[in-house]
């Protein structure tokens, strides 16, 4: 990933990350709160009802992240920093995408091939490696894996339709 | 001398060749687990759980707790040649370690940082042989609402002595709480937010959670940083460890100072990284070459170390005797032992003395063993960190993946892995201790089943956590705990001259 023209500009302040995650939280608690007060968060003849040690889990919680965000609202010097610069965040966002990627292969293709086609991708096009050499490491991870879970641990990971056709 | 008599038993556990072999195959899976960036002792342990539910629990404990006595040593190495810590922990080991490092001295600065971290467990492992069972004795006598003291005093301890905000340890704290209790209540059967999931009936497992927040989330952040391991390179012979070993009394008290906070720091929920901070602000403060640190002194690596691995092993003193893990790491551990049917607490030491005394013994035996594999093996390692990260990182990533799935053979705990990687790269960014969620999101379900054991016993009256003097000093303590960030605040502004009535003190 060579230098970009637009490096190190403004993307998003610490402020909205910082209001962004307290009102994540506080969404959170909300629906904690509602879904054990849905089921009983009082308390029967029987003592405590199911509900009752998260409903009030989640009020802490609810109690804690508004402050949070309270806090937050006052735009101070420190809050008003850059929270990633933009060619970090391309890079963040340059492994997010390929593994989130990666994971949903894991489901189509099993986990073995998903890995090989991951680390392949990885070094040639992240570690501009030439292909030649990303070939041999995106083979020999997955054989290793193959040979350490399904022959000796005897531990099934996710297999797909190559597997399949080899016999496993 | 009872802990002597069962001690030589432990060791006798020991006798089986297979466990010794375990013990180095953990160190050195630890030391390699504690050099890459991503795996850590918390989430390198939780990776390989999977892998030992075959064995016996002793083996198993042998070889996990080793993995993680390995890690602790391994963060030193990176932290000195590289100046990138491998390990939060060793972060104060790289003011004077790398400057060494700089100067050609990294030899030097690795054997010292061994042989303190060699000498920082070794106090924490004699603390745990005479002080555990006293501590599991004592504790036969709690009852449920003792029990939830303890828990709550842990808690509470985050929010007293933790560096984040107050709020944020709370909010992440309670979003441990939260995730535990997902799933099925063990007491009424009633399904709790499950919101018609199938899915999410399991519940959310920790050991997932940590997969994702400290190694997804760890490669986010080395990402960002755009790291180049550009390292110095080390030899160590025999001849500078010995220089080392003869100068070790000059850097004895620095040593046993460390030890102490370390114990202390690991025993009481503050855990390693706190402690080795610590340890390395009290030298600087407390030694005649206090004015050099920061350009190479040797003691300003010991220091750090000794606390950091004292601190590592004293969080298994809790975690053994009261089932409350010192550390996420211990926490782990502590899965493990639910996972193999052994339930962690005071009547372990009653009921499964082979079990404990074997790993009380393998902590000297791996904490030797461990000096030995990483005083050969440094070069080895040194070498490991030179493959560049574009080739490390996805196979990491892999490793994660097959971990997280491993945990229960669930497709789906891949993608939640994936959720809380981006979950700790955000909370690692503002300041979210990862430390409180974790430790909730595993004590969760037992804090919760203390709790409402009191409240049966008590009628739903509060005051059964003030019912006796033991319950109400811990529970009091606690509250004092909770609100500390609250007095301290107060103290300061009434310091600065504003006059105002503090009120509740």
């Amino acid at each position: 990933m060579a230098d970009r023209p637009e490096d190190n500009q403004h993307t998003l302040s610490r402020q909205v990350l910082e209001l962004f995650v307290a009102g994540l939280f506080i969404l959170l608690s909300l629906v904690v709160m509602s879904d054990n007060w849905r089921i009983g968060a009082r308390w029967a003849s029987d003592g405590p009802e199911a509900g009752y040690f998260p409903f009030y889990i989640g009020l802490i919680m609810l109690v804690a992240s508004t402050i949070t965000f309270l806090v937050n609202l006052r735009r101070t010097p420190a809050l008003a920093e850059t929270f990633v610069e933009r060619a970090p965040l391309m890079q963040v966002l340059w492994v997010f995408i390929p593994t989130a990627v990666f994971v949903a292969a894991i489901s189509v293709a099993g986990i073995y091939v998903a890995s090989t086609l991951f680390i392949a991708f990885f070094m040639v096009v992240l570690g501009r490696y030439p292909i030649w050499k990303a070939i041999p490491i995106a083979v020999l991870v997955p054989v290793v894996l193959f040979m350490m879970f399904e022959v000796w641990f005897l531990v099934p990971l996710p297999k797909g339709p190559l597997e399949a056709a080899l016999g496993y | 001398m009872d802990a002597l008599f069962s001690l030589i038993h432990g060791f006798g556990v020991l006798a089986d060749p297979m466990n010794i072999v375990y013990m180095f195959v953990g160190i050195f899976l630890g030391v390699l687990i504690g050099v890459l960036p991503g795996l850590g002792g918390a989430n390198g342990v939780a990776i390989l759980l999977p892998l030992t539910f075959s064995m016996s629990p002793t083996s198993a404990i042998i070889m996990l707790s080793s993995i993680y006595w390995g890690a602790l040593f391994g963060g030193a190495i990176t932290s000195i040649l590289f100046n990138i810590p491998g390990e939060p922990w060793s972060v104060a080991t790289t003011f004077d370690g790398y400057p060494l490092a700089q100067q050609g001295r990294a030899g030097e600065a690795l054997a010292a940082a061994f042989t303190g971290s060699f000498l920082g467990a070794f106090f924490s492992t004699l603390l745990l042989t005479f002080l555990a069972p006293l501590v599991a004795k004592f504790a036969l006598q709690f009852g449920p609402p003792e029990f939830f003291a303890v828990y709550l005093l842990t808690f509470c301890a985050f929010v007293g002595m933790g560096k984040e905000p107050a709020y944020k340890v709370i909010a992440a704290m309670m979003l441990g709480f939260a995730l535990a209790a997902v799933g099925l209540d063990t007491v009424t059967g009633q399904l709790r937010m499950t919101f018609g999931s199938t899915e999410l009936l399991r519940g959310f497992d920790f050991l997932v959670a940590v997969i994702g927040l400290f190694g997804v989330g760890e490669i986010l952040l080395t990402m960002e940083e755009g790291l180049a391991f550009k390292g110095r390179s080390a030899r160590i012979d025999l001849r500078v460890v010995l220089k080392v070993w003869k100068d070790m009394p000059k850097y004895a008290w620095t040593a046993l100072r460390g030890a102490i906070v370390g114990a202390w720091m690991g025993i009481t929920p503050g855990g390693a990284t706190p402690a080795s901070f610590m340890s390395y602000g009290l030298a600087k403060r407390f030694s005649k070459n206090g004015h050099k640190f920061g350009t190479g002194e040797v003691e300003g690596v010991i220091a750090p170390e000794t606390a950091a691995h004292s601190a590592g092993t004293a969080a298994l003193l809790p975690m053994l005797t009261l089932g409350i893990p010192g550390s996420p790491t211990a926490a782990v551990l502590l899965g493990g032992l639910l996972i193999w049917g052994l339930q962690p607490g005071p009547l372990l030491f009653v009921e499964q003395k082979d079990f404990v005394w074997g790993l009380i013994a393998s902590i000297y035996l791996g904490n030797i063993a461990g000096l030995i594999v990483v005083l050969s093996t440094v070069p080895l390692f040194a070498a490991i960190l030179r493959i560049p990260f574009s080739i490390i990182a996805p196979i990491i990533l892999v490793i994660c993946a097959v971990g997280a799935y491993t945990v229960h053979n669930a497709l789906l705990d891949i993608a939640v892995m994936l959720v809380f990687g981006v979950l700790g790269y955000l909370f690692k960014k503002l300041q979210y201790p990862l430390a409180p969620l974790v430790l909730a999101l595993v004590l969760g379900d037992m804090a919760e089943s203390s709790f409402r054991q009191a409240m049966l016993v008590s009628q739903g009256s509060l005051s059964v956590f003030w019912s006796n003097p033991l319950v109400g000093s811990i529970v009091t303590l606690a509250l004092l705990m909770l609100v500390w960030p609250l007095l301290s605040a107060a103290m300061a502004s009434l310091k600065r001259g504003t006059p105002r009535v503090a009120s509740g003190e």
